[in-house]
């Protein structure tokens, strides 16, 4: 009985309705749960660009963004955009189209009523996967006050190390100008280099092509940005 | 097709941890371990071992993924068709796997960040399979869930001791906690720790060990 085809064919039936059935409910039932944990991470992230959230509860971190960080989206060419939320900006999907019809979203981080750093998502391609962040630029338009860098699937203790904060510590009051040319912060090869300039940083060994992807990255985007970096400085 | 193993009708029920069922979970343990004496589930131990963090959730991970697939197999066992019971595991596994992942995203987001990595290392794991076939298709659930626990943890303990010396030798830290800097010795760390070559040459030495101890011989 356990051996006929019709059985057979029930059997993988019923398995596939089932097995299939119980990932659609579960896909279905927890995408309010996830959006909502996916929003979080996103704006810890943005916050972590410029202050310290360790131990911070999440609460305390959706007020904070709520009453510091204020949101607008410009377009390659440094026009802002009105009436876009960036809220409804999908980096990822930007991404994919060509630089210059990007929607750019810009996290404007305010201290005491005044603007103190804008911080730039960026996204591009590490070894394996997707690499993406949020960089903060004083409000001098040059200086680096934080960086925060996650990713999809760089390799543990390797170039998954970008998200560890010794790492991106490092980009900290790093300069991206040089006498008006924008020259980014380029990640060099190796650790423990001497004689770093302010546009350079340390690099992980055992993932120089990780760098290589967060360097791209960063001179992309920045590059975007900078006409509008160049007009708002203070100062 | 596994014939099911009955053990002898017995007048009373067997206590919930006889000699034999303490057997079925201490054996993966050691003598029958399914990296190093079985050789299976290499893949993952060479993938995860960089550092001891990830590699202690993609060892739980992996726990609970064999015990319930385990038990679940087993309560099927008299239904699966045996010509296609190969891929009915292989759902079962992809099954489960996916909606732990889905759940962690949505309740445990950074845990799920850091496993989103391994899910697929977790379904193609052989050693759950392995046992999906091995022992889940003739055996009760409860001896079921046992194997799978102690299989589950004979894997653990040996990609926990690999990822111990790979992290220490190659980053210098255990958990991220840098050892070596707290202690003022300056060491210099091995590149070649954190390559997979290096978890190669660990798990080669603690398979030398173990079987050296034990006397297996491959036949």
């Amino acid at each position: 009985m356990r051996q006929s085809n019709g059985y057979i064919i029930g059997f993988a039936v019923v398995m596939t309705i089932v097995c299939g059935g119980l990932l659609s409910w579960a896909a279905v039932g927890l995408k309010e749960a996830q959006t909502k944990a996916k929003e979080l991470d996103t704006k810890r992230q943005i916050l972590s660009a410029v202050i310290d959230i360790k131990g911070k509860p999440s609460e305390e971190l959706l007020k904070l963004y709520d009453s510091d960080i204020s949101a607008i989206v410009i377009d390659a060419q440094g026009k802002v955009l009105d009436g876009v939320d960036a809220a409804t900006v999908n980096i990822a999907k930007e991404y994919k189209k060509k630089p210059a019809e990007r929607k750019l979203p810009i996290y404007e981080f305010k201290k005491d009523g005044k603007i103190s750093a804008y911080i730039l998502p960026m996204y591009g391609s590490g070894l394996w996967d997707a690499i993406w962040g949020f960089i903060a630029i004083e409000s001098d338009g040059n200086t680096v006050q934080g960086i925060s860098l996650d990713h999809k699937g760089e390799t543990p203790g390797l170039g998954a190390r970008i998200t560890s904060e010794e790492v991106q510590e490092r980009y900290k009051d790093k300069k991206i100008f040089e006498g008006g040319k924008l020259v980014s912060v380029q990640m060099v090869k190796g650790e423990n280099n001497p004689g770093l300039s302010e546009h350079q940083v340390d690099g992980m060994s055992g993932a120089t092509l990780t760098g290589n992807g967060v360097n791209k990255m960063l001179e992309s985007y920045l590059d975007l940005y900078k006409g509008f970096l160049k007009e708002h400085k203070a100062g | 097709m596994a014939e099911t193993v009955e053990t002898a009708k017995v007048e009373k029920a067997e206590p919930l941890f006889s000699k034999r069922r303490k057997n079925i979970v201490a054996d993966p343990l050691n003598d029958d371990n399914p990296i190093t004496i079985q050789v299976l589930g290499i893949c993952s131990a060479l993938a995860v071992t960089t550092q001891m963090e990830p590699t202690f959730v993609m060892a739980l991970a992996v726990t609970v993924v064999i015990v319930f697939s385990n038990l679940i197999i087993s309560l099927m066992r008299n239904l699966i068709p045996g010509r296609i019971r190969i891929i009915v595991q292989l759902a079962v596994i992809a099954t489960l796997v996916s909606l732990v992942d889905q759940v962690l995203k949505a309740y445990f987001f950074d845990i799920s960040k850091m496993l989103s990595v391994f899910v697929s290392l977790i379904i193609t794991n052989c050693i759950v399979m392995g046992r999906l076939e091995a022992f889940a298709m003739g055996n009760k659930p409860y001896d079921s869930v046992l194997d799978g626990l102690g299989s589950g943890l004979g894997y653990a303990w040996i990609i926990l001791t690999v990822a111990f010396f790979r992290e220490l030798l190659g980053s210098g830290s255990v958990f991220g906690i840098k050892i070596f800097e707290a202690l003022h010795i300056n060491f210099p760390t091995n590149g070649l720790m954190v390559t997979p070559v290096g978890a190669f040459m660990v798990l080669a030495l603690i398979i030398w060990v173990q079987r050296a101890r034990s006397g297996y011989v491959e036949k």
